[in-house]
Protein backbone atom coordinates (compact mmCIF):
# COMPACT_ATOMS: atom_id res chain seq x y z
CA UNK A 1 0.00 0.00 0.00
CA UNK A 2 1.27 3.53 -0.84
CA UNK A 3 0.29 6.63 0.83
CA UNK A 4 -1.84 8.81 -1.28
CA UNK A 5 -2.53 12.24 -0.09
CA UNK A 6 -6.29 13.10 -0.05
CA UNK A 7 -6.60 16.75 -1.61
CA UNK A 8 -8.75 19.60 0.37
CA UNK A 9 -11.58 18.46 -2.33
CA UNK A 10 -11.50 14.97 -1.16
CA UNK A 11 -11.58 16.62 2.72
CA UNK A 12 -14.47 18.68 1.65
CA UNK A 13 -16.41 15.61 0.76
CA UNK A 14 -15.60 13.42 3.91
CA UNK A 15 -16.59 16.85 5.88
CA UNK A 16 -19.96 16.37 4.33
CA UNK A 17 -20.35 12.90 4.59
CA UNK A 18 -19.55 13.52 8.53
CA UNK A 19 -21.94 16.26 8.67
CA UNK A 20 -25.42 15.09 7.00
CA UNK A 21 -25.42 11.93 8.77
CA UNK A 22 -26.04 13.41 12.35
CA UNK A 23 -28.59 15.93 11.02
CA UNK A 24 -30.29 13.49 8.82
CA UNK A 25 -30.50 11.13 11.81
CA UNK A 26 -32.08 13.93 14.31
CA UNK A 27 -34.42 14.90 11.44
CA UNK A 28 -35.87 11.13 11.05
CA UNK A 29 -35.62 10.70 14.79
CA UNK A 30 -37.95 13.68 15.60
CA UNK A 31 -40.22 12.40 12.56
CA UNK A 32 -40.30 9.21 13.44
CA UNK A 33 -40.87 9.26 17.53
CA UNK A 34 -44.08 11.79 16.56
CA UNK A 35 -45.60 9.31 14.54
CA UNK A 36 -47.89 6.43 16.53
CA UNK A 37 -46.22 3.09 16.81
CA UNK A 38 -46.08 0.93 13.43
CA UNK A 39 -46.04 -2.72 13.33
CA UNK A 40 -44.98 -5.16 10.92
CA UNK A 41 -48.10 -5.89 9.96
CA UNK A 42 -48.58 -2.64 8.64
CA UNK A 43 -45.68 -2.06 6.96
CA UNK A 44 -47.03 0.58 3.87
CA UNK A 45 -47.21 2.80 7.05
CA UNK A 46 -43.27 2.90 6.69
CA UNK A 47 -44.04 4.62 3.41
CA UNK A 48 -46.39 7.26 4.21
CA UNK A 49 -44.07 8.36 7.05
CA UNK A 50 -41.71 9.48 3.87
CA UNK A 51 -44.13 12.36 3.39
CA UNK A 52 -44.07 13.92 6.38
CA UNK A 53 -41.79 17.29 6.94
CA UNK A 54 -39.23 15.71 9.68
CA UNK A 55 -38.82 12.77 8.09
CA UNK A 56 -38.85 14.47 4.20
CA UNK A 57 -36.06 17.02 5.79
CA UNK A 58 -34.06 14.01 7.01
CA UNK A 59 -34.21 12.42 3.46
CA UNK A 60 -32.86 15.59 2.04
CA UNK A 61 -29.37 15.20 4.25
CA UNK A 62 -29.67 11.46 3.63
CA UNK A 63 -29.46 12.15 0.15
CA UNK A 64 -26.58 14.39 -0.02
CA UNK A 65 -24.58 12.50 2.51
CA UNK A 66 -24.93 9.36 0.02
CA UNK A 67 -23.80 11.68 -2.91
CA UNK A 68 -20.97 12.45 -1.38
CA UNK A 69 -20.46 8.72 0.18
CA UNK A 70 -20.22 7.37 -3.07
CA UNK A 71 -17.85 9.85 -4.45
CA UNK A 72 -15.75 9.37 -1.10
CA UNK A 73 -16.01 5.38 -2.22
CA UNK A 74 -15.28 5.81 -5.87
CA UNK A 75 -11.34 6.75 -4.55
CA UNK A 76 -10.72 5.77 -1.24
CA UNK A 77 -11.48 1.72 0.76
CA UNK A 78 -14.74 1.32 2.76
CA UNK A 79 -12.87 0.62 5.65
CA UNK A 80 -11.41 4.56 5.12
CA UNK A 81 -14.35 6.38 4.27
CA UNK A 82 -16.58 4.75 7.30
CA UNK A 83 -14.79 5.93 10.24
CA UNK A 84 -14.88 9.55 9.03
CA UNK A 85 -18.69 9.23 9.07
CA UNK A 86 -18.77 8.83 13.19
CA UNK A 87 -16.63 12.48 13.29
CA UNK A 88 -20.56 13.21 12.78
CA UNK A 89 -20.78 12.56 16.59
CA UNK A 90 -18.12 14.78 17.88
CA UNK A 91 -19.83 17.52 15.34
CA UNK A 92 -23.02 16.90 17.09
CA UNK A 93 -21.25 17.13 20.97
CA UNK A 94 -19.08 19.87 19.95
CA UNK A 95 -21.92 22.46 18.95
CA UNK A 96 -24.41 21.45 21.80
CA UNK A 97 -21.42 22.60 24.01
CA UNK A 98 -19.93 25.68 22.03
CA UNK A 99 -22.99 26.29 20.57
CA UNK A 100 -26.29 25.14 22.14
CA UNK A 101 -23.94 25.50 25.38
CA UNK A 102 -25.31 22.19 27.16
CA UNK A 103 -23.05 20.27 29.43
CA UNK A 104 -20.94 17.69 28.30
CA UNK A 105 -20.07 14.86 30.64
CA UNK A 106 -16.27 13.61 31.21
CA UNK A 107 -17.56 10.09 29.72
CA UNK A 108 -18.64 12.04 26.37
CA UNK A 109 -15.68 13.94 26.57
CA UNK A 110 -13.97 10.63 26.49
CA UNK A 111 -16.03 9.36 23.58
CA UNK A 112 -15.23 12.09 21.62
CA UNK A 113 -11.31 11.97 21.80
CA UNK A 114 -11.35 8.37 21.22
CA UNK A 115 -13.15 8.78 17.99
CA UNK A 116 -11.00 11.55 17.19
CA UNK A 117 -7.99 10.14 17.40
CA UNK A 118 -9.59 6.42 15.65
CA UNK A 119 -10.55 9.03 12.38
CA UNK A 120 -7.25 10.85 12.70
CA UNK A 121 -5.59 7.15 13.16
CA UNK A 122 -7.26 6.05 9.38
CA UNK A 123 -6.27 9.42 8.27
CA UNK A 124 -2.29 8.94 8.71
CA UNK A 125 -2.62 6.19 6.66
CA UNK A 126 -3.13 5.19 2.67
CA UNK A 127 -6.96 6.19 1.33
CA UNK A 128 -6.84 3.06 -0.95
CA UNK A 129 -5.77 -0.62 -1.05
CA UNK A 130 -2.94 -0.52 -3.69
CA UNK A 131 -4.09 -3.30 -6.62
CA UNK A 132 -1.64 -5.28 -9.00
CA UNK A 133 -2.20 -3.86 -12.75
CA UNK A 134 -1.43 -5.75 -15.63
CA UNK A 135 1.77 -3.09 -16.15
CA UNK A 136 3.05 -3.77 -12.73
CA UNK A 137 6.74 -4.39 -13.64
CA UNK A 138 6.41 -6.69 -10.63
CA UNK A 139 3.91 -9.10 -11.92
CA UNK A 140 5.80 -8.77 -15.75
CA UNK A 141 8.76 -10.20 -13.75
CA UNK A 142 6.81 -12.84 -11.99
CA UNK A 143 5.80 -14.05 -15.35
CA UNK A 144 9.00 -14.61 -16.79
CA UNK A 145 9.75 -16.18 -14.13
CA UNK A 146 7.59 -18.24 -14.40
CA UNK A 147 8.09 -18.62 -17.85
CA UNK A 148 11.68 -19.44 -17.39
CA UNK A 149 9.79 -22.95 -15.13
CA UNK B 1 -40.45 17.13 25.63
CA UNK B 2 -42.68 14.00 25.73
CA UNK B 3 -43.85 12.06 22.97
CA UNK B 4 -47.16 11.90 21.63
CA UNK B 5 -47.79 8.74 21.56
CA UNK B 6 -46.01 6.92 24.11
CA UNK B 7 -44.62 2.96 22.90
CA UNK B 8 -44.83 0.11 25.36
CA UNK B 9 -40.61 -0.97 25.98
CA UNK B 10 -39.43 -3.03 23.98
CA UNK B 11 -38.02 -6.73 24.78
CA UNK B 12 -34.08 -7.28 25.01
CA UNK B 13 -34.33 -10.14 22.15
CA UNK B 14 -36.67 -7.56 20.18
CA UNK B 15 -34.32 -5.02 20.14
CA UNK B 16 -31.25 -7.04 19.67
CA UNK B 17 -33.22 -8.98 16.44
CA UNK B 18 -34.35 -5.33 15.04
CA UNK B 19 -30.31 -4.17 15.60
CA UNK B 20 -29.32 -6.97 13.93
CA UNK B 21 -31.38 -6.80 10.93
CA UNK B 22 -30.44 -2.91 10.49
CA UNK B 23 -26.38 -4.10 11.22
CA UNK B 24 -27.04 -6.76 8.32
CA UNK B 25 -28.75 -4.98 5.57
CA UNK B 26 -26.71 -2.20 6.07
CA UNK B 27 -23.46 -4.16 6.23
CA UNK B 28 -24.76 -5.86 2.91
CA UNK B 29 -25.50 -2.78 1.09
CA UNK B 30 -22.22 -0.56 2.17
CA UNK B 31 -19.61 -3.82 1.10
CA UNK B 32 -22.00 -3.54 -2.55
CA UNK B 33 -21.79 0.07 -2.82
CA UNK B 34 -18.00 -0.36 -2.41
CA UNK B 35 -17.67 -2.76 -5.02
CA UNK B 36 -19.98 -1.30 -7.25
CA UNK B 37 -17.80 2.46 -6.78
CA UNK B 38 -14.50 0.72 -7.16
CA UNK B 39 -15.86 -1.01 -10.43
CA UNK B 40 -16.99 2.39 -12.15
CA UNK B 41 -13.75 4.55 -10.86
CA UNK B 42 -12.77 7.88 -9.29
CA UNK B 43 -15.95 9.49 -9.79
CA UNK B 44 -13.98 13.14 -9.81
CA UNK B 45 -12.07 12.16 -12.67
CA UNK B 46 -14.92 10.87 -14.72
CA UNK B 47 -16.37 14.45 -13.91
CA UNK B 48 -13.40 15.71 -15.12
CA UNK B 49 -13.74 13.96 -18.67
CA UNK B 50 -17.40 13.30 -19.26
CA UNK B 51 -19.22 16.11 -16.86
CA UNK B 52 -21.75 15.71 -13.97
CA UNK B 53 -24.05 13.80 -16.34
CA UNK B 54 -21.10 11.39 -17.19
CA UNK B 55 -20.57 10.69 -13.82
CA UNK B 56 -24.27 10.21 -12.69
CA UNK B 57 -24.79 7.98 -16.05
CA UNK B 58 -21.70 6.01 -14.56
CA UNK B 59 -23.43 5.28 -11.36
CA UNK B 60 -26.94 4.69 -12.77
CA UNK B 61 -26.04 1.80 -15.52
CA UNK B 62 -23.62 -0.04 -12.99
CA UNK B 63 -26.17 -3.27 -11.65
CA UNK B 64 -23.88 -3.81 -8.52
CA UNK B 65 -24.75 -0.16 -7.56
CA UNK B 66 -28.69 -1.06 -7.40
CA UNK B 67 -28.10 -4.33 -5.51
CA UNK B 68 -25.83 -2.06 -3.29
CA UNK B 69 -29.33 0.44 -3.29
CA UNK B 70 -31.77 -1.98 -2.25
CA UNK B 71 -30.25 -3.42 0.30
CA UNK B 72 -29.46 0.08 1.80
CA UNK B 73 -33.00 1.12 1.50
CA UNK B 74 -33.93 -2.10 3.13
CA UNK B 75 -31.19 -0.68 5.58
CA UNK B 76 -33.13 2.24 6.12
CA UNK B 77 -36.65 1.21 6.50
CA UNK B 78 -35.48 -1.26 9.17
CA UNK B 79 -33.89 1.62 10.67
CA UNK B 80 -36.91 3.80 10.78
CA UNK B 81 -38.65 0.87 12.18
CA UNK B 82 -36.19 0.35 15.04
CA UNK B 83 -36.34 4.41 16.25
CA UNK B 84 -40.27 3.55 15.89
CA UNK B 85 -39.79 1.26 18.68
CA UNK B 86 -36.33 2.21 20.22
CA UNK B 87 -34.54 5.33 21.42
CA UNK B 88 -32.10 7.16 19.62
CA UNK B 89 -29.55 7.29 22.18
CA UNK B 90 -29.46 3.57 22.18
CA UNK B 91 -30.60 2.71 18.08
CA UNK B 92 -28.15 5.24 17.03
CA UNK B 93 -24.78 4.35 18.74
CA UNK B 94 -25.32 0.57 18.51
CA UNK B 95 -26.16 0.40 14.72
CA UNK B 96 -23.10 2.77 14.04
CA UNK B 97 -20.80 1.07 16.05
CA UNK B 98 -21.61 -2.67 15.34
CA UNK B 99 -21.71 -1.47 11.43
CA UNK B 100 -18.24 -0.09 11.32
CA UNK B 101 -16.74 -3.60 12.98
CA UNK B 102 -18.78 -6.11 10.38
CA UNK B 103 -17.85 -3.52 7.77
CA UNK B 104 -14.36 -3.86 8.82
CA UNK B 105 -14.60 -7.82 8.38
CA UNK B 106 -16.92 -7.94 4.95
CA UNK B 107 -14.33 -5.56 3.30
CA UNK B 108 -11.26 -7.37 4.31
CA UNK B 109 -13.31 -10.82 3.45
CA UNK B 110 -15.22 -9.65 0.39
CA UNK B 111 -13.19 -6.50 -1.33
CA UNK B 112 -9.56 -7.96 -0.28
CA UNK B 113 -9.18 -4.37 1.63
CA UNK B 114 -5.59 -4.16 3.23
CA UNK B 115 -7.55 -3.57 6.65
CA UNK B 116 -4.15 -3.47 8.44
CA UNK B 117 -3.67 -2.85 12.28
CA UNK B 118 -3.99 1.09 11.97
CA UNK B 119 -7.47 0.24 10.59
CA UNK B 120 -8.85 -2.05 12.90
CA UNK B 121 -7.33 -0.17 16.21
CA UNK B 122 -9.43 2.90 14.11
CA UNK B 123 -12.64 0.81 14.07
CA UNK B 124 -12.19 -0.37 17.60
CA UNK B 125 -11.06 3.24 18.94
CA UNK B 126 -14.51 4.47 16.88
CA UNK B 127 -16.70 1.97 18.49
CA UNK B 128 -15.70 2.34 22.06
CA UNK B 129 -16.23 6.40 20.98
CA UNK B 130 -19.27 6.16 20.08
CA UNK B 131 -20.52 3.45 22.59
CA UNK B 132 -19.12 6.51 25.36
CA UNK B 133 -20.59 9.24 23.21
CA UNK B 134 -23.89 7.87 24.31
CA UNK B 135 -23.98 6.74 27.31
Amino acid sequence: MTHQRLLPRQYLILGLVSICTPLGDSCLSRGMTNMPPISLAHPAALIGAVFTPWIALGIGFLICFFASYLTALSWADLTFVLPATAMGNVFVALLSRFWLHETISLQRWIGVVLITVGVGFVAQGPSLTERPTAEDPALDEAALVKERL
Amino acid sequence: MTTPFAAAQPGFWFSVGVIAAVVLSSTIGEVLTAAAMKSIGDLDAIRARAGLKGAIRAVVTCPLFYAGLTFLALAFFSLLFTLNHLNLSLAGPATASLTLVTNAVAAKLFLKENVDRRRWTAAVLVCIGVYFLAH
